[in-house]
């Protein structure tokens, strides 16, 4: 790492930590949740932009974190510090049953099975009155007191997403994912090499629905609610556009994409009952015109011309 | 008919005929989903939302109609046309651009689509629930083997659905455009370079798969109620029964609904309260065996 790119990073961090000073109660929350949606978006950029993998349905283990935090903070008596560390474990578990039964499909195939058995999931969860609170979901979840202000959830937020977005970048520069990465631009080689393709997909799909279960314990942090429409695919499908609108061959690319939606829902909501409407022009928009994503575009021309989406960027 | 009783009992036969009515609609949704999987290779996410504009503008039809049996007949006629117009448009106006990009964006796009045909409906039929009355021709009951109500309505459910298979499989295989159609599916540049406009054939395949999505809007609205969010369950349960039956295939759908409409039908007399659960396992099951469907896939 450069020393700019240290110093930029430091400046970062600072700007972020001084927000809840200057910034008003609502939108300490607003930045609050995108960080959250930003790791969200990461974490499928993880096996979707890096791992060429079909997560259609990556909202699942968002809720499923969620909902497995809240569980254990509501129906166990079991210290508070464990239930933020189960929602993510029940994620990561789940990602290893999804991804065992639908690994073996290939790439449409995988999607489309996934996203039929996460609906699976969400009609569940949907139902369950007495465990899961059906339709409602479960409002004012018991958080510990050291983060039910909205500041110190922020704060928590903040260190939080920073860690796992730092761990992600690890391991996209580790041999794991340089691996992974090969195995998204020419399976079959990776494969005579000796490579076992399914079992390093299968780790990426783990790791990636863990982190997604860090996010969904973070919106049990701020919002201290959980609902069935944290599961649903329309979500999921959200999730892969902010990926693709911030560019998902980029590492940032997928939070930048998360903040320009979150603040435009926010922002076209107070308006307009028409948000989807806006969402789906949007979508067309940037499929024709921004197929790289906006950081793409960005990289595209500061390299002064085509690259090959693939590459490994030093 | 007593002997059928004595080996059935009458409410897992009259739930058999509950899911083979269900089975219909599912079938002939699923079948243009899977035309245009097969042929354009294009998993249309907005396949969900042609239905529902298909349920909506028959409801509108029938109330312009007052409700009579002629009412409804119109509604079959127009509804999947305006459905099939408005898919043309999409497809010359985006689609046909973007034949050669990933499946990604394409599910993405379409997904776009049925954002937008979503809040479209919500601006033209606003968020209220709408009825379309059963027309009075089809209201009543048939006795089923020795006194078994079944209402008259899905008997002709029951009768329309073989009926579009088998039209559909004439279509496809019978016709010189079903036989382009299906060259296409399989080698489209092969079938671009012996001069043939491919373009023009996936418009008309695009057409023809989102019209079986209307047709199926309009033959459900009257057995549920219509509203916003239909969509989104049975765009799923398509999904599922197309993967099935394998990508692509019409009689892989057939019998991806088959299995779907049973397994849901049955499942609730199993367990009442998470009867939803059973036709998901069976694609699991199935999956697990055959991990490309039941039948063979074009892909």
């Amino acid at each position: 790492m450069s020393r700019k790119t240290i110093w930029g990073l430091s400046a970062g961090i600072v700007v972020f930590l001084l927000f809840p000073v200057f910034l008003p109660r609502f939108y300490v929350y607003l930045v609050s949740i995108i960080l959250l949606y930003g790791l969200l978006a990461t974490s499928l950029n993880l096996v979707l932009g890096y791992g060429g993998i079909f997560q259609f349905h990556h909202a699942v283990f968002y809720g499923v974190g969620a909902y497995g935090t809240t569980l254990m903070l509501t129906k166990s008596g079991l210290p508070a510090a464990l239930a933020f560390l189960t929602g993510p474990l029940v994620s990561a578990a789940f990602g290893l049953v999804l991804g065992v039964i639908c690994i073996r499909l290939s790439k449409l195939y995988f999607g489309m099975l996934q996203i039929s058995l996460g609906s699976l999931v969400w009609a569940i969860v949907y139902r369950w009155y007495g465990f899961t609170g059906g339709d409602d979901g479960i409002h004012g979840i018991p958080v510990p007191e050291l983060l039910a202000s909205p500041k110190s959830a922020y704060y928590f937020t903040f260190i939080v997403t920073l860690a796992s977005l730092f761990v992600m970048w690890k391991i996209i520069r580790s041999p794991f994912g340089s691996v992974l990465q090969g195995i998204r631009d020419n399976p079959l080689r990776s494969e005579m090499i000796g490579i076992n393709v399914r079992r390093h997909q299968l780790l990426a799909l783990v790791l990636a629905g863990f982190f997604a279960g860090v996010a969904g314990s973070l919106f049990v942090v701020v919002d201290n609610t959980v609902f069935p429409d944290m599961l649903f695919w329309t979500l999921s499908l959200e999730i892969v556009i902010m990926c693709l609108l911030g560019g998902w061959f980029t590492f940032l690319g997928p939070m930048l994409g998360a903040a320009a939606i979150v603040a435009l829902r926010t922002f076209v909501s107070g308006y307009t009952d028409y948000w989807a409407l806006v969402l789906g022009v949007i979508m067309m928009l940037v499929i024709f015109f921004l197929p790289n994503g906006i950081l793409g575009y960005v990289e595209e021309r500061l390299k002064g011309g085509l690259r090959a989406p693939q590459s490994e960027e030093r | 008919m007593n002997a059928v009783y004595s080996i059935i009992p009458a409410g897992v036969l009259s739930q058999v005929f509950v899911g083979l009515s269900r089975t219909t609609i599912l079938f002939i949704v699923a079948s243009g989903l899977t035309l245009i999987l097969g042929v354009l290779r294009i998993p249309n996410v907005a396949h969900g939302s042609l239905y529902m504009i298909g349920a909506f503008t028959a409801f509108t039809v029938t109330q312009l109609s007052g409700g009579g049996t002629a009412g409804f007949w119109t509604a079959i006629v127009v509804a999947p046309l305006v459905v099939a117009f408005i898919s043309l448009i999409a497809e010359r106006g985006m689609f046909q651009f973007l034949y050669e990009r990933e499946h990604l964006m394409l599910l993405l796009l379409t997904f776009a689509f049925s954002l937008v045909f979503g809040d479209l409906v919500k601006l033209v039929w606003g968020t209220e629930y709408k009825s379309v009355p059963v027309p009075p021709f089809f209201q009543g009951f048939v006795p089923l083997f020795g006194g078994l109500p079944f209402p008259l309505y899905n008997l002709f459910l029951l009768i329309a659905g073989p009926v579009v298979a088998i039209l559909l499989y004439l279509l496809t295989n019978k016709t010189k455009m079903g036989k382009i159609a299906r060259a296409a599916a399989v080698d489209r540049e092969m079938v671009g370079a012996v001069g043939i406009n491919v373009s023009r054939v996936f418009a008309v395949v695009f057409v023809i798969g989102c019209y079986l999505a209307g047709l199926g809007g309009v033959l459900v609205a009257p057995t549920v109620s219509v509203t916003l969010g239909m969509d989104h369950t049975l765009i799923i349960e398509a999904f599922l029964i197309v993967i099935m039956g394998g990508l692509g295939n019409i009689w892989g759908a057939l019998l991806g609904a088959l299995i779907f409409g049973l397994t849901q039908s049955l499942g609730i007399l199993v367990w009442p309260k998470f009867g939803i659960i059973f036709p998901y396992l069976a694609v699991v099951v199935v999956l697990l065996f055959r991990p490309t469907g039941l039948l063979k896939s074009t892909w």
